[in-house]
């Protein structure tokens, strides 16, 4: 019993319209050959929840008309600057942007995790960020006088879609210290993966792998993808392709320059560099 | 010897840490993570220096969560913080200007800054820009607010602003920015012109102590180097050849 391994344009067959989809951030094993799949699809109004914060699948998703709602603490390039397509669309209006903090985003996963309703969070307090918030609430700390407390509610993606460095026969997926995939995937519904090498020996049994290693309980599907992070880096195995990243910061400043680049790299099948 | 512009910031940032225990690196941050390296060297790594991204050897093994749980519990004692407006109360705001959720002008976001400016007991504000434009009398949108009501939890907040042209540090109690230093080759008159919050100053305000000899070479070398892995464009722009 374990998970299927499908295609990466099957993976992508199985994300619907509107759904909630967790990413993980820019230096933390990005499903990039899952997202162009995606956007060939045509997938539509899916909110993206950049946990905690979002870079250039969620830039790209934005810029290819996909995406309806965005909830991240921030929308970056990191060196490469500002997320073009998203910058754009804040300011036009035509994606919805709900800002949260970093660890308010985890907090909402990890009380998806236990099952419970919401969690607190120290913090924010004062900040613009919560008084947006219209689904977070202030109490006073029951078990102390005069404490006000944020409460964070829950957040239970649709998907958590993620690129692993291994994945095993069974559909166990091994993401070593890059903690943040397992709690997207212990909170969402279902996790799609795709992984970059697929072993023969099983992750779980090995004492020194387990820990890393998500269990396939957690996972819908699988899909084979080498170098499905690029031009995203993957841990020691290969860097960001930072030319591209630079590039296409450049082409993604304009519409047009955002339609080239879609063309080139990502409606026709992208040649990792 | 003539120091360049961003070596007075990290000998300036330097300063402000030092004795520090443990010293936080988040995003975006190659000054203030010079800076907490050059640090550790001269404490002879009596400070700890855990940076966000660093791409071999993350301190962090639980994942981005991690950094912000061990803020929650008072295990790290000095972040960075930055801000696209910086007001006279120490707001800061990483959001966007004119108008929300729809602003005229979009920044990436707040990242951790709501959390961590509550629950690192000291925390440096940079921002190489000073001007006008950024240092403003009060912030379009407060990612974190620079002070609390007395009933808030806070062990946390801003104890200092470094700019390329200057340092203030920050006064809880009267909630405004003092002139500490000035940058060599920087004056009164010229901060006052560029800055849009009112601040308190001493008559005579000193320079910004530099860095030279030993501390210098450290900084330009090994500091450097080690920068380049996590900072590899900021590295050879500010530190030239042989780095990276």
């Amino acid at each position: 019993m374990g998970a299927p391994y499908v295609s990466v344009a099957e993976l992508a067959e199985r994300i619907q319209d509107g759904s909630l989809i967790a990413l993980p951030p820019d230096y933390s094993l990005v499903a990039m050959a899952a997202v162009r799949a995606l956007v060939r699809k045509g997938v539509r109004n899916l909110h993206v929840l950049g946990v905690p914060v979002a870079g250039f699948p969620a830039d790209v998703l934005i810029g290819a008309g996909s995406v309806a709602a965005i909830e991240t603490s921030a929308v970056s390039l990191g060196e490469a600057g500002f997320a073009p397509a998203f910058t754009r669309a804040a300011t036009a209006g035509t994606v919805r942007v709900i800002d949260a903090t970093c660890p308010a985003i985890h907090t909402a996963l990890q009380a998806a995790e236990k099952g419970v309703p919401f969690l607190p969070l120290r913090g924010l307090l004062g900040s613009d960020v919560l008084r947006h918030r219209d689904d977070w609430r202030v109490i006073g700390n029951p078990f102390a006088a005069n404490d006000p407390i944020v409460l964070i509610p829950a957040i239970r993606p649709d998907v958590a879609l993620f690129h692993a460095r291994f994945g095993d026969r069974e559909g166990n997926v091994w993401v070593g210290r890059r903690r943040e995939l397992a709690t997207i995937a212990h909170a969402a519904h279902t996790a799609l993966v795709t992984v970059e090498e697929v072993r023969g020996e099983s992750l779980i049994e090995d004492e020194t792998l387990a820990p890393g290693t998500i269990s396939s309980v957690y996972v819908g599907a699988l899909a084979h993808a080498p170098r499905g992070a690029w031009p995203l880096g993957l841990l020691d195995l290969y860097p960001p392709d930072e030319a591209h990243l630079a590039e296409y910061a450049r082409m993604a400043r304009t519409a047009e320059g955002f339609a080239s680049y879609l063309a080139r790299h990502v409606l026709g099948e992208p040649v990792p560099a | 010897m003539e120091l360049a512009p961003p070596e007075v910031q990290i000998a300036a940032i330097a300063r402000l840490i030092a004795g520090a225990g443990h010293v936080a690196v988040g995003a975006a941050s190659p000054i203030p993570a010079a800076a907490a390296l050059l640090e550790r060297v001269r404490s002879g790594g009596r400070t700890r220096v855990s940076i966000l991204h660093r791409r071999r050897g993350n301190p962090f093994t639980e994942g981005s969560r991690e950094l912000f749980d061990l803020a929650g519990q008072g295990r790290i004692d000095v972040f960075f913080l930055g801000g696209a407006q910086i007001d006279g109360e120490a707001n800061i705001n990483l959001v966007g200007i004119g108008g929300y959720p729809v602003p005229k002008v979009r920044f990436p976001g707040s990242f951790g800054s709501a959390f961590m400016y509550f629950s690192v007991p000291r925390v440096i504000l940079y921002r190489e820009e000073h001007s006008t434009r950024v240092l403003v009398e009060r912030v379009d949108f407060v990612s974190a607010p620079g002070v609390s009501a007395e009933n808030v939890h806070r062990p946390g907040g801003p104890v200092a602003l470094v700019t390329g042209r200057c340092v203030f540090v920050f006064e809880r109690v009267r909630r405004r920015f003092r002139l500490a230093s000035l940058h060599p080759g920087h004056t009164v008159d010229e901060v006052i012109a560029n800055t849009g919050f009112a601040f308190d100053r001493p008559e005579r305000v000193p320079e910004t102590e530099t860095l030279s000899g030993e501390a210098l070479d450290l900084l330009r070398g090994p500091v450097a180097a080690e920068l380049a892995e996590t900072y590899p464009e900021f590295a050879r722009r500010a530190f030239g050849a042989g780095v990276g």
